[in-house]
């Protein structure tokens, strides 16, 4: 499948029509973190515009943004030239800007057509005209192509049906721009074409498509433009057409523009020679609908990057390892020992830790202390009945604050009121204070300002020397590239080879990341 | 999940938690306001000189046949009972559960005693004297077996099955007092039986040892928490039970025991109150005693969210439950009252708990500073 | 062959499901009774059953309601005592108009649930803990009123209570028509009116309601106030069944409503349920109580174990239903 020939087919049109929707300027920040900076987007009606990016490049922020959840510290948003300020989703809708959502958010409860016509119930006397409604959600659905029984319940349905019944709701309500977050993400090919012919038919009738994804093919398949975010600030605007893959990749995750010249040495070491058994050893592991079976290495002083694309089965792999999800197929294997690892609790008795991704759901207990925080894990591990005396858990708890140069108040205020990088730090010493034979690092930078990056990585480094098994992903390359002795990539959910330090250099790794299937 | 009303609301409560985040820690007397007993003490306090005020005589203690009465020695008598059902309700609600079945056990257990030990006489050394049928540590083990088996039950529903915690508990408040009913006939079991008495209304060392019970029970609930890593687990699992569980803790498992240990202090509530009684009533124990069981805890600062909360605080909200219920009807006002009194104040707490009365606050004075400056 | 088996899988994964198997049980208890009791088949102990229920279907509908948009009433009991308390005293001391005093009562019923629901709405509070104390704060106004039960005897409620309306060879009284009335008046407000629909919604997934633009607030706000409403109604018949305000009316019915809802059907996560599951809701419970005093042997405490015990094998399946659908879904 090459992207060029399923391309927007250039369309030239619209470049001299005025933008529908245009952002200017559009600047957010929540408390300790700059969300967006200087963003600008114009979106003119009968194009579908993709916006890229990796997680925390403001993506989602901006849509919410658009829609209302969030108002602009600064900057401006003109709908048809007239500035607008929504307050809500409901004002954006009203507006004419209605958003589809990855998880739909529509009721699952309720018939297709009550869906649909929620709120907006055609009536006669004595209450809803209920054939009616079918009858008008039957039509709508048909000029999207799609034929279902639109008396069934929407959760009956799976979830690309779901999508297009939200797409017609919103088309319903006349929307002028039609907004689709992360739509493609649990669909498989096909359903994801179904989509595609979807809005291929909206973008003939004029309709203003505003796409976010971050699967490169799909951008490829359906956007007439390309708009990329890093790090909250607008990389560029680019036609379809003039963009290639390499190129696209790069803005994403390549090396910045301006290179930090301080990130350097720490990769100048040579390569770890593993010797003898690996500490862990899976082969076939994977879990459906998440994973393709894959076999993954570890051994004691190695540093293994996973590096790949957001949605490409990282976060998913290091989850089955840890036993945080259950795997369907394949094996683990500890020291040659099989291990079944049913829970967390599993992994952790056999010597892994594991720093999550997302810290504000599944890392941080907020209102617990930061002494509390970075030895629960420990105490957890030692059991119920021995507590921990008071004492050692202080020496802890400061021995580590100092070590990873946490800045806290005391080691007893909320872990709360620390900022993300401080957080992060806390959290990698909750596992650090298990002593593992191996931890794995789910993006454990993202988020946090440069000095604290660097910390980060130089601590994890040093405690890869001293013998400790690294998983370590992350979406920024460079990074992992400098840090890893050994690299798998990953791309939709499978791996796709694995090199040695050296082998590669970083725009290898962006082709086999963006190479085509 | 990333649902985009989640991030607004996650930035209010952040914020409405943490206000106090940059400021430096200051004076002593800020502290102590600051401190989370402050007002449940202060408001025990608050009543308690009301009292003093309105009711004559009101602290007076006097020693009668080597035991201590008075009226702060009543209160504190009578609320022992509910004392040990909101020790045990704040473990579960710290969970971010609730048990409404607290009432059923109390009359389960009490029954089952009262059935045990019986009524009738024998011969005691050639005396007629009131027996038990069953040897009494028998009949109390046997009751608290019951009230530990209404804990498996409510466990089991809601840590394996995953049934929320009001619909688990629900059944059991709706069947357990029938199995009790059950039990009696409906009919009141009197218990003659003299050394069944000493639980409920015995004296040991001038003191009711029920005071004594809630003692040990207070200084073991405690030393669990604080000796073992049970109230950290506790707190972890009602804060965040995800991150708990990826951090290893056994969140299953411990769901389970709170709701056993809630349903054990019931149990012994259940036998205190009814050899205080003298009798097992299935119909009216404990009726409405989850109520004011959930009240003490919310009034000792514990939030029915779940995560921190405090053991002292619940004790000090049992009293101020007792100590308004002695008031009011002390002050000649229909005890009636009470109720309504005790609704309005679980009103105002779960009001002043909520979060959106924060940021109504907040904007409320941003406004008002703003037309100030204006 | 692959159809019909691919057609029931589907009617098993249906939520709707346990209403099927409530009117099922119906007609199960019906049967064993018939076998069991001569005499028990007739029509009048079927109306009688309907009689005696009145209150509690009209009590039901309205919990109905707020167990469908996900939430739970506890104090519905208690604001039928009131009601009876309320009425008893407007007509006894204050000799005011029957027909006004039916106006005060249920309006001070909706306001009380209007109140409720605003709490939770605005604020953000759980429903079982608003009501929860609503209940309290019920009871305690009616025994702030009186102690002592009032009685009633007003010849408009005494007429009510003696009536018996012929029809199809038994009879009825009044109650058993407006409690049926409301019942149907329910269903349509469920079934054809965006109100109706909007409860549903939320109860679905209230985000989703509030993200296209469902006005939320109003309804659950309504939503209560119409609980309140029910219960206010149902004070009314129970007064007419009693011809009494006391403040021990009704102990516990909050429950039997909410294990009637829950028998009939409703889902208690909210979102799945027929309106009409309350009646065949309120006529198992009825049914079983009926069974046992036939019985005569077995004492009527069975009745709430029995109770208990339907309503835990019915959430149990709906929760085990649940997560079989979670799982199967993926």
């Amino acid at each position: 499948m090459t992207a060029s020939a399923h391309s927007a087919g250039a369309r030239p049109a619209a470049r001299d029509s005025a933008p529908v929707l245009e952002l200017r300027g559009i600047c957010k920040s929540f408390p300790g973190v700059r969300a967006l900076s200087n963003v600008a987007l114009r979106l003119y009606p009968g194009e579908v515009h993709t916006l890229m990016g990796q997680n925390g490049a403001g993506k989602s922020t901006l849509i919410k943004v658009l829609t209302g959840v969030f108002t602009p510290d600064a900057g401006e948003i003109l709908l048809d030239g007239r500035q607008i300020a929504p307050a809500s989703t409901f004002d954006a809708q009203a507006l004419g800007i209605s958003t589809v959502y990855q998880e739909v958010n529509l009721c699952p409860n309720l018939s297709v057509a009550e869906n649909i016509f929620i709120g907006r119930y055609p009536r006669r006397i004595g209450g809803i005209d209920w054939r009616a409604m079918q009858g008008q959600a039957s039509v709508l659905l048909k000029r999207l192509h799609i034929e279902i029984d639109v008396t069934a319940p929407l959760e009956r349905y799976p979830l690309a049906i779901q999508q297009m019944v939200a797409i017609a709701r919103a088309i319903s309500v006349s929307a002028r721009v039609l907004i689709l977050d992360e739509p493609t993400s649990s669909l498989d090919e096909h359903e994801v074409a179904l989509l595609f012919g979807v809005l291929r038919t909206l973008r003939q009738h004029g309709m203003a498509i505003l796409f976010v994804t971050h699967f490169l093919d799909q951008t490829y398949a359906i956007s007439d433009r390309i708009t990329v975010m890093r790090n909250g600030e607008r990389e560029g605007e680019y036609a379809c057409a003039d963009l290639s893959r390499l190129a696209l990749v790069n803005k994403m995750v390549g090396a910045p523009a301006d290179a930090n010249a301080h990130v350097t040495a720490i990769g100048d070491e040579p390569a770890f020679k593993p010797a003898g058994a690996p500490f862990l050893q899976a082969r076939g592991i994977g879990r459906k609908g998440a994973l393709a079976p894959m076999d993954i290495a570890l051994h004691q002083g190695e540093l293994l990057g996973l590096c790949g694309l957001l949605g490409s089965g990282r976060t998913e792999a290091a989850r089955l390892l840890f036993g945080a999800d259950q795997a369907d197929s394949g094996s683990i294997a500890v020291k040659g020992q099989p291990q079944q690892f049913r829970s967390p609790r599993d992994a952790i008795a056999a010597g892994i830790g594991f720093c999550s991704e997302d810290r504000k759901h599944e890392g941080a207990i907020l209102a617990l202390s930061v002494r509390e925080n970075i030895i629960l894990a420990l105490q957890a591990r030692t059991g119920l009945l021995r507590a921990i005396p008071l004492k050692r858990q202080q020496a802890l708890a400061e021995h580590f604050i100092k070590a990873l140069g946490v800045k806290t108040a005391s080691i007893d205020t909320p872990i709360g009121t620390l900022s993300g990088g401080n957080q992060q730090k806390a959290l990698l010493a909750r596992w650090l204070a298990t002593e593992p034979t191996m931890l794995i690092l789910d993006e454990p930078t993202r988020g946090i300002d440069v000095r604290a990056k660097q910390e980060i990585m130089e601590y994890v480094t040093a405690l890869c020397r001293k013998g400790m098994a690294i998983l370590f992903i992350s979406s920024e390359l460079p990074e992992v590239l400098r840090c890893s002795d050994r690299m798998v990539v990953m791309r939709d959910r499978k791996a796709c080879g694995e090199y040695q330090r050296g082998a590669l250099d970083e725009t290898s790794v962006l082709r086999v990341i963006a190479a085509g299937a | 999940m990333n649902n985009p009303l989640d991030a607004q609301v996650g930035d209010r409560l952040l914020r409405a938690d943490f206000p106090h985040a940059a400021m430096p820690a200051s004076s002593a007397l800020k502290r102590l306001l600051q401190h989370a007993l402050f007002r449940p003490a202060a408001a025990l306090a608050l009543l308690l000189l009301l009292d003093l005020l309105t009711i004559p005589g009101f602290f007076q203690l006097t020693i009668r046949d080597g035991h201590l009465y008075g009226s702060v020695i009543d209160i504190t008598n009578r609320a022992a009972p509910l004392m040990l059902a909101a020790l045990g309700m704040t473990l579960v609600i710290a969970t971010r559960g609730i048990d409404i079945s607290v009432g059923a056990v109390v009359a389960m257990s009490g029954t089952v005693a009262a059935m045990l030990i019986g009524g009738h006489m024998g011969l005691v050394n050639g005396v007629p004297a009131y027996v038990s049928k069953t040897p009494m540590a028998w009949a109390l083990c046997l009751a608290m077996g019951a009230a530990l088996l209404c804990g498996a039950w409510n466990g089991l529903l809601v840590a394996w099955l995953g049934l929320q915690p009001i619909v688990a508990t629900l059944i059991l408040m709706v069947a357990g007092r029938g199995l009790a009913q059950l039990f009696t006939d409906g009919q009141i079991v009197t218990v003659y039986y003299q050394p069944y008495f000493f639980i409920g209304s015995g004296y040991l060392l001038g003191l009711p040892f029920a005071l004594f019970l809630v003692g040990a029970v207070f200084l073991v609930t405690g030393l669990m928490m604080r000796r073992t890593a049970l109230g950290l687990f506790i707190q972890a699992v009602g804060i965040n039970p995800v991150a708990a569980r990826l951090a290893g803790v056994r969140t299953a498992s411990l769901i389970f025991f709170v709701y056993v240990f809630c349903s054990a202090c019931a149990g012994l509530a259940g036998l205190m109150i009814s050899s205080n009684i003298k009798s097992a009533d299935a119909n009216n124990a404990g009726m409405l005693l989850e109520l004011d069981a959930i009240l003490a805890v919310t009034l000792g600062g514990t939030s029915l969210a779940g995560g921190k909360f405090t053991l002292v605080g619940s004790v000090i909200g049992a009293l101020i439950i007792q100590t308004l219920t002695y008031t009011i009807y002390s002050i000649g006002l229909p005890p009636e009252v009470n109720m309504v009194v005790k609704s309005l104040v679980v009103f105002l707490v779960c009001l002043s708990q909520s979060a959106e009365l924060k940021t109504l606050r907040q904007r409320l004075f941003a406004r008002r500073a703003s037309g100030n400056a204006a | 062959m692959n159809a019909l088996m691919t057609r029931s899988r589907g009617l098993l994964a249906s939520p709707y499901f346990t209403s099927l198997v409530t009117v099922l049980l119906l007609l199960v208890l019906l049967g064993m009774g018939g076998a069991a009791y001569p005499g028990f088949l007739s029509l009048q102990v079927l109306f009688n059953l309907l009689i005696d229920n009145a209150f509690l279907l009209v009590i039901a509908v309205g919990m109905s309601f707020v167990i469908l948009s996900g939430g739970i009433d506890l104090s519905v009991g208690s604001v039928l005592a009131l009601s009876t308390m309320v009425a008893a005293t407007l007509l006894h001391r204050w000799h005011l108009h029957p027909l006004l005093v039916i106006a005060i009562v249920l309006a001070l019923g909706a306001a009380f649930g209007a109140g409720m629901g605003a709490l939770i709405h605005y604020f953000r509070l759980q429903p079982f803990i608003v009501t929860l104390a609503g209940m309290f704060l019920a009871r305690g106004l009616c025994y702030l009123i009186s102690i002592n039960s009032i009685t009633i005897e007003d010849p408009l409620f005494v007429m009510m209570s003696r009536s018996q309306l012929h029809f199809l060879g038994g009879f009825v009284s009044p109650g058993v028509v407006i409690a049926l009335l409301t019942l149907a008046a329910a269903i349509f407000i469920a079934h054809f009116t965006p109100f109706g629909r909007a409860v549903y919604a939320i109860g679905g997934n209230e985000t989703s309601a509030q993200m296209m633009g469902l006005p939320v607030g109003r309804a659950k706000v309504l939503i209560y106030a119409g609980s309140g409403f029910c219960a206010a109604l149902a004070g009314l018949l129970f007064s007419f069944y009693m011809l009494s305000g006391y403040g021990l009316h009704a102990q516990g019915a909050e429950l039997d409503a909410i294990a009637a809802v829950v028998i009939g059907g409703t889902l208690l996560t909210g979102g799945y349920g027929y309106l009409a599951g309350a009646l065949s809701g309120v006529l198992v419970l009825g049914t079983i109580q009926t069974l046992i005093a036939f019985d005569g042997s077995l004492s009527s405490w069975w009745t709430r174990i029995v109770i208990g015990a339907l309503l835990l094998v019915f959430c149990v399946v709906q929760r085990l239903m649940s997560i079989g659908a979670g799982k199967g879904g993926k």
